[in-house]
C-alpha cells in the first residue's frame, strides 16, 4: 500500500523492486552459462560426473545434428526477421505496436496456399514452377499489402493522437478479427501446399561442408533479397527518406512538405509486403496453413524486433535470426543439460524466456534504437 | 470522434434540401460497403446457420433477420450527420430517404450479384460454404431467376425505411424500437423465459408461455404482435414515469440517497439469491458461467480499467487457481507429488491458491513493472503463454499431468450441507455469486480508496503521478496483485464445477475475451463490467461455454473481434461508461466544448450538459 512517501522509505521500497530484478537478471543469466557449460561438458564427455548427476541419458550432439538445428534456426529466423520489419518500421513511424502484423503475413500465406492450389489444379504448378512460384508470391503480396493498407485505414488512422493503448487494444481487435474472418469463410481446419517439385526440396551440399534442404536454402535466399531490396527502398530512394523523416518528427516533416499520411500508408504497405512474402515462405516450408499461424510467429516477430532492437530495420533482421537459432538450439544446448524432459516442447517458451531477458538485461535491444528516440522505460 | 458542440435540433423550421443534390460520392461508397457486408454475411455461412433458429414461426428466422437488419441501418447511417453550430443545417426530408433507398439497392444489387455467382461457378475450394444451401436460402426457396430478382426491391424496401426513420418523430421512433426490440429480446431470451415458466408454473405462467412460444421454438404470431404492442404502449407512456422517478432519484441528497441505494442494492441481491430457485438447470448454468467470468472481468478491471496496464496474460493468473486448486483437492494427483501430500479440502486449498497468484502477480509483475504500455502487453502475453506451456510440457508432467490435465476434482463441500459441483449448477451459481460478491465490494472500496486514486492517477499520466509522490511501483504492483487473486477465485471454482482442468482450457484466447468484456461493458466501471459479462457471456458465450445463443458458437469470435474494433473507435468508454474514464477519452472533446461555450477559464462546468457531445451521454462530474 502507499504509504506516506519519505525520500528514505521510498528508496528503499524501489531497492525491493530492483534487487528482485537484479536477482532475476543473474538467475537468468547463471542458467544460461551453467546450461552452456555443461552442455560443453556433455560434448566433451556425455559421461562427465555432472551430467551423470544432472542429465543421466545424456547423449551430446551430433554435428550434423548441430548443423541440422542451426539451419533450421536460421530460416526459421529470416522469416521472422521479415515479418519483424513491418513491427519495426510501423513502431518507428507510428510509435504502436501492430498487433495484428501476424495476421497479415496469415494472410500472405493463405492466399498462397489458394492460389497454389488454383495452379496445381490446373497443372501450370508442375509443368512450369518458377512462373507460378511468381505469381503466387505476386499475389500473396498484393492481398497483404492490400490487408495492412485497409488495416491502416478502417482501424489505425482515425485513432491517431489517442490515448496509446487504444491503438494498441485496436490492433488486437483486428487480429482477433482477421484470424475469424478466415475461419469462418475458409474453414477452422489446417490447408496445405501442393508438393514442391524433388529439385527444389532435395538436400544438396554447399560450399562442400553444409547440407541444406533445397526450400531453406530458398527461403534464406528470399530473405536476403528482399532484405537488400527493402535496404535501397529505406536508405537510397525519396520515399525511404520521407519514412525516415516521419519516423523522426511528424510535424516537422509535414512542414518540410511530405505528405505525412501517404507515408504512414506506404510504411504499412512495405511491411505488408515483407509480411506476404514471409508468409509465402512459410507455406512453402512447411507446407500447411491455419487461422493460427499468424498469432506465434507474430509474437515471435515482434520479440524479434525488440531483440534487435526496435525501430531499427537492420537489427529487426538481425534479431530475428537470433531469436530463430535460439529457438531451434536452446532447448538443446541449455535446457536439455538441465535434465528437462521433452524440451522442444518448450521451444516457444524459450522464444518469449529470449524477449524477457533482454528487455530485463538490455531494453535497447541489441542494436538499440535509431529510428525512434521515445523513452520505453 | 471530433464533432465538437452538437446542438440539438430545435424547433424552428429549417429549409428542406433538394431531392437530387446528394452528395453522390458517399451514397456509393455506403452503397458498396453494404454490398461487401451482405456478401461477407452470406459467405460467412450465417444466414443459413442461423435460419434453424425461428424468431416468429413460421414467417421469420434469425438468418434472413442476419441479413435484413443492414440494409436498414446503412439507409439510415448515410444521412446522418452532426448538427455543428455556426453551420447551416437542414430539415430531413426526400432526400434523405432517396440516399437511403439507393444505399439499400446497391446492397441488394450485392446480394444478387453473388447469387448469380453461386448459381454460375463453384469455388466451394477455398470458400467452404459457396454451397447449394446459400443458393436456396438466397433465392428464398425458389429458382435463381427469383432469386436475382427479388434482392433488388428487398434492398430499396428496406434502405429506404431505414431513410424513411429520419422523417419519424422522436417519439414514433421510440415506439417503433421498443416494439422490435421487445419481440426480439423475447425471442432471443426464449430459453431463459420457458426455464423461468417452469419455476413459477404455480402461477399460470406456463399457460401464457405456450400462448407466446411455438411449440419447437419461436414466437407464435399473436405472441409477437402482443409483445410488440406492450413494446410500443410502455415506450409510449412508461417513459416519462420513468423520467420522473430517475429525477426523483436525482434529487434525493445525504443520507435519503443512501437510503436509496441500499434499498435499490438489497433487492437485486435478494432477487439474485431469490431467482435461481425458480430456474432450470441450463440458465443456472448459464449464470453460472456469467458469474466465472464476471469475477475474471472485475480483476482485469483492476489491472486494466483503473491502472490502466494491458495484462494480456491475465489467463495466466486463471490457470493457476485452477491447477492449484484443482491438484491439492484431488485423489488423482500426478506421480511425482510425494505420498504424504494430505487431499486438501477446498476452502484449505483456497488459502494456497490465493498466496500461489498473489506471488504470481509479483512475479510476473516485477519484471513488467517499469515497461512501457505496449510492451507491458506484449510481455505478460508471454508469461501467460509460458505458463500454460509449462502446465502442457512433459517436464512438469510428472506435477500438472501434461496435456492430460487434472482430472477427478472433487466438488465442493459446504458444511456438510451440501456439495457444489458442475452436476448442480445451481450451488455453483451461488458459489460464484458469493465471490462476485466479495470481488465486487473488493474492487468497490480500493476504487475509492488511497490506493484506488493512485491507480487512476497512474493511469491517466504515470511521470505526473510518480511527482506527485505516488509510489508507481508498488501501486502498480498491487494492481497485479489483486487482479490476479480475483482470477484465482474463478479459476479455483472451474476447477471444482468442471471436476478436471486442462492446459487447452488457458489459452490466450481467453484473456482477450476477457478485455473484450471488460472494454465493451465499460473500462474502469464496476457495473459496466457486470454489464458487458451478463451481454457478452450470457448471450454470445464464452470461449468454450455456450451462450444464449447456441447457433452463434461459430460466429462468437468474429463478432468479439468486431465489437472490439468498433468499441475502441465508436465509443472506447464502453456501454456502462465511468465518468472519469470518459473525460479522459476524450479530453480533446471536452477542452473544445468548453472552450466554444467560452468557458475555458472557469473552475466548474456548468449542471447542464445538453449542449456537449451527444453520443459520449456522459455529464460533467
Amino acid at each position: 500500500m502507499p504509504s506516506p512517501v519519505t525520500a528514505e522509505n521510498r528508496l528503499n521500497r524501489r531497492l525491493g523492486v530492483d534487487a528482485f530484478l537484479l536477482l532475476m537478471r543473474v538467475v537468468m543469466s547463471a542458467f544460461v552459462v551453467l546450461g552452456l557449460l555443461m552442455f560443453i561438458g556433455q560434448q566433451i564427455n556425455p559421461d562427465n560426473f555432472v551430467a551423470s548427476r544432472i542429465n543421466p541419458d545424456a547423449t551430446g550432439l551430433t554435428a550434423a545434428q548441430f548443423e541440422g538445428l542451426v539451419i533450421s534456426g536460421l530460416s526459421q529466423g529470416a522469416m521472422y526477421g521479415l515479418i519483424a520489419l513491418g513491427y519495426s518500421m510501423v513502431y518507428g513511424v507510428l510509435g504502436f505496436i501492430n498487433f495484428a502484423h501476424g495476421e497479415v503475413f496469415m494472410v500472405g500465406a493463405m492466399t498462397g496456399m489458394i492460389t497454389s492450389n488454383k495452379l496445381d489444379e490446373s497443372g501450370a504448378w508442375e509443368s512450369n514452377f518458377l512462373l507460378s512460384l511468381l505469381f503466387v508470391l505476386v499475389i500473396a503480396i498484393i492481398c497483404s499489402t492490400l490487408t495492412a493498407i485497409i488495416m491502416e485505414r478502417v482501424a489505425y488512422r482515425p485513432l491517431r493522437g489517442s490515448p496509446r493503448l487504444i491503438p494498441l487494444i485496436t490492433s488486437i481487435g483486428v487480429s482477433f478479427f482477421i484470424q475469424n474472418v478466415s475461419v469462418v469463410l475458409l474453414g477452422p481446419g489446417a490447408k496445405s501446399y501442393p508438393t514442391l517439385p524433388d529439385w527444389l526440396s532435395k538436400k544438396r551440399e554447399l560450399f562442400g561442408f553444409v547440407t541444406i534442404e533445397g526450400t531453406r536454402l530458398m527461403v534464406l535466399v528470399v530473405a536476403a533479397i528482399s532484405m537488400v531490396a527493402l535496404w535501397y527502398l529505406v536508405e537510397r530512394t525519396k520515399i525511404g527518406k520521407a519514412m525516415r523523416a516521419v519516423a523522426e518528427d511528424k510535424e516537422i516533416a509535414s512542414l518540410m512538405g511530405i505528405n505525412v499520411n501517404r507515408t504512414i500508408v506506404t510504411t504499412f504497405a512495405v511491411g505488408g509486403a515483407m509480411a506476404g512474402i514471409a508468409g509465402i515462405l512459410w507455406g512453402l516450408l512447411f507446407r500447411s496453413v491455419v487461422h493460427t499461424t499468424g498469432f506465434l510467429p507474430g509474437i515471435k516477430a515482434f520479440s524479434a524486433a525488440v531483440v534487435g532492437g526496435i525501430g531499427n530495420m537492420g537489427g529487426a533482421m538481425a534479431g530475428g535470426i537470433t531469436l530463430g537459432s535460439a529457438e531451434s538450439v536452446a532447448p538443446l544446448i541449455l535446457l536439455e543439460p538441465w535434465g528437462i524432459d521433452g524440451v522442444s516442447q518448450l521451444k516457444d517458451a524459450v522464444a518469449f524466456l529470449v524477449l524477457i531477458f533482454v528487455l530485463l538485461v538490455k531494453p535497447t535491444g541489441l542494436f538499440g534504437e535509431r529510428l525512434s528516440t521515445e523513452d520505453r522505460a | 470522434m471530433s464533432a465538437a458542440f452538437i446542438e440539438e435540433p430545435s424547433d424552428e423550421e429549417l429549409p428542406a434540401r433538394r431531392m437530387l443534390d446528394q452528395d453522390w460520392r458517399k451514397v456509393f461508397k455506403y452503397g458498396l460497403l453494404l454490398a461487401l457486408v451482405l456478401v461477407f454475411v452470406a459467405l460467412t455461412n450465417m444466414p443459413v446457420n442461423l435460419d434453424r433458429r425461428m424468431l416468429i414461426e413460421p414467417i421469420f428466422s434469425m438468418g434472413y433477420l442476419s441479413l435484413f437488419w443492414l440494409p436498414a441501418v446503412f439507409g439510415l447511417v448515410v444521412c446522418r450527420e452532426p448538427v455543428l453550430a455556426g453551420m447551416p443545417s437542414y430539415a430531413k426530408g426526400s432526400r434523405e430517404v432517396l440516399a437511403g433507398s439507393l444505399v439499400g439497392l446497391i446492397g441488394g444489387a450485392g446480394l444478387s450479384f453473388l447469387t448469380l455467382l453461386l448459381d454460375n461457378f463453384n469455388l466451394r475450394e477455398p470458400l467452404v460454404n459457396w454451397s447449394p444451401q446459400l443458393l436456396e436460402l438466397l433465392s428464398f426457396q425458389r429458382d435463381t431467376a427469383f432469386g436475382i430478382a427479388i434482392w433488388l426491391p428487398i434492398g430499396l424496401v428496406l434502405g429506404t425505411f431505414g431513410g424513411l426513420t429520419h422523417l419519424l418523430s422522436a417519439t414514433t421512433r421510440r415506439v417503433l424500437s421498443w416494439a422490435f426490440v421487445s419481440v426480439i429480446a423475447f425471442a432471443v431470451f426464449e430459453t431463459v423465459i420457458l426455464d423461468l415458466s417452469e419455476g413459477f408454473a404455480w402461477l399460470g405462467a406456463e399457460w401464457l408461455v405456450d400462448e407466446l412460444y411455438f411449440i419447437r421454438g419461436g414466437l407464435t404470431m399473436h405472441g409477437a404482435a402482443v409483445l410488440a404492442a406492450a413494446g410500443s404502449l410502455s415506450a409510449a407512456f412508461g417513459r416519462d414515469r420513468a423520467h420522473r422517478a430517475k429525477e426523483r432519484f436525482q434529487a434525493l441528497e445525504g443520507t435519503s440517497r443512501t437510503r436509496a441505494n441500499t434499498i435499490g442494492l438489497l433487492a437485486l441481491a435478494a432477487a439474485l439469491v431469490i431467482l435461481p430457485l425458480f430456474l432450470g438447470g441450463i440458465t443456472n448454468e448459464l449464470l453460472a458461467n456469467v458469474g466465472l467470468f464476471v469475477l475474471l472481468a472485475l480483476g482485469l478491471n483492476i489491472v486494466v480499467g483503473l491502472a490502466g496496464i494491458l495484462d494480456l496474460g491475465y489467463v495466466a493468473f486463471f490457470a493457476i487457481g485452477g491447477y492449484t486448486a484443482g491438484i491439492l483437492t484431488t485423489a488423482n494427483r500426478g506421480e511425482s507429488w510425494p505420498d504424504w501430500m494430505p487431499q486438501f479440502y477446498w476452502g484449505t486449498a483456497l488459502v494456497v491458491v490465493v498466496i500461489l497468484a498473489a506471488l504470481a502477480g509479483l512475479f510476473i509483475g516485477a519484471p513488467v513493472i517499469r515497461m512501457r504500455g505496449d510492451y507491458l502487453a506484449i510481455v505478460t502475453l508471454g508469461f501467460g503463454e509460458i505458463i500454460r506451456l509449462l502446465f502442457l510440457s512433459d517436464w512438469l508432467g510428472g506435477y500438472t499431468g501434461a496435456a492430460q490435465g487434472v482430472t477427478n476434482i472433487p466438488g465442493v463441500q459446504v458444511f456438510g450441507l451440501a456439495t457444489v459441483k458442475g452436476t448442480d449448477p445451481r450451488a455453483v451459481f451461488y458459489l460464484v455469486l458469493f465471490f462476485c460478491a466479495i470481488a465486487v465490494y473488493v474492487s468497490w472500496r480500493l476504487e475509492r480508496s488511497r490506493l484506488g486514486r493512485a491507480w487512476m492517477a497512474i493511469r491517466e499520466d504515470e511521470s505526473v503521478a510518480e511527482a506527485m509522490g505516488i509510489n508507481t511501483v508498488n501501486a502498480k504492483l498491487m494492481a497485479f496483485v489483486v487482479g490476479a487473486v480475483l482470477a484465482s477465485f474463478s479459476g479455483a471454482i472451474l476447477a471444482a464445477k468442471v471436476g478436471s482442468v486442462f492446459p487447452n482450457s488457458f489459452i490466450i484466447l481467453v484473456s482477450i475475451v476477457i478485455l473484450v468484456v471488460v472494454i465493451v461493458g465499460g473500462m474502469g466501471n464496476i457495473a459496466g463490467v457486470i454489464v458487458g459479462s451478463v451481454v457478452l457471456i450470457g448471450i454470445l458465450g464464452g470461449p468454450r461455454q455456450p451462450g444464449l445463443l447456441q447457433e452463434f458458437s461459430e460466429y462468437k469470435l468474429l463478432i468479439y473481434g468486431v465489437l472490439l474494433i468498433w468499441m475502441m473507435l465508436k465509443r472506447p468508454e464502453g456501454l456502462v461508461p465511468n465518468v472519469r474514464r470518459t473525460r479522459e477519452l476524450h479530453q480533446d472533446e471536452y477542452l473544445q466544448d468548453a472552450w466554444l461555450r467560452g468557458e475555458i477559464d472557469t473552475d466548474s462546468e456548468p449542471e447542464d450538459d445538453s449542449h456537449s457531445n451527444g453520443n459520449t451521454g456522459v455529464l460533467p462530474a
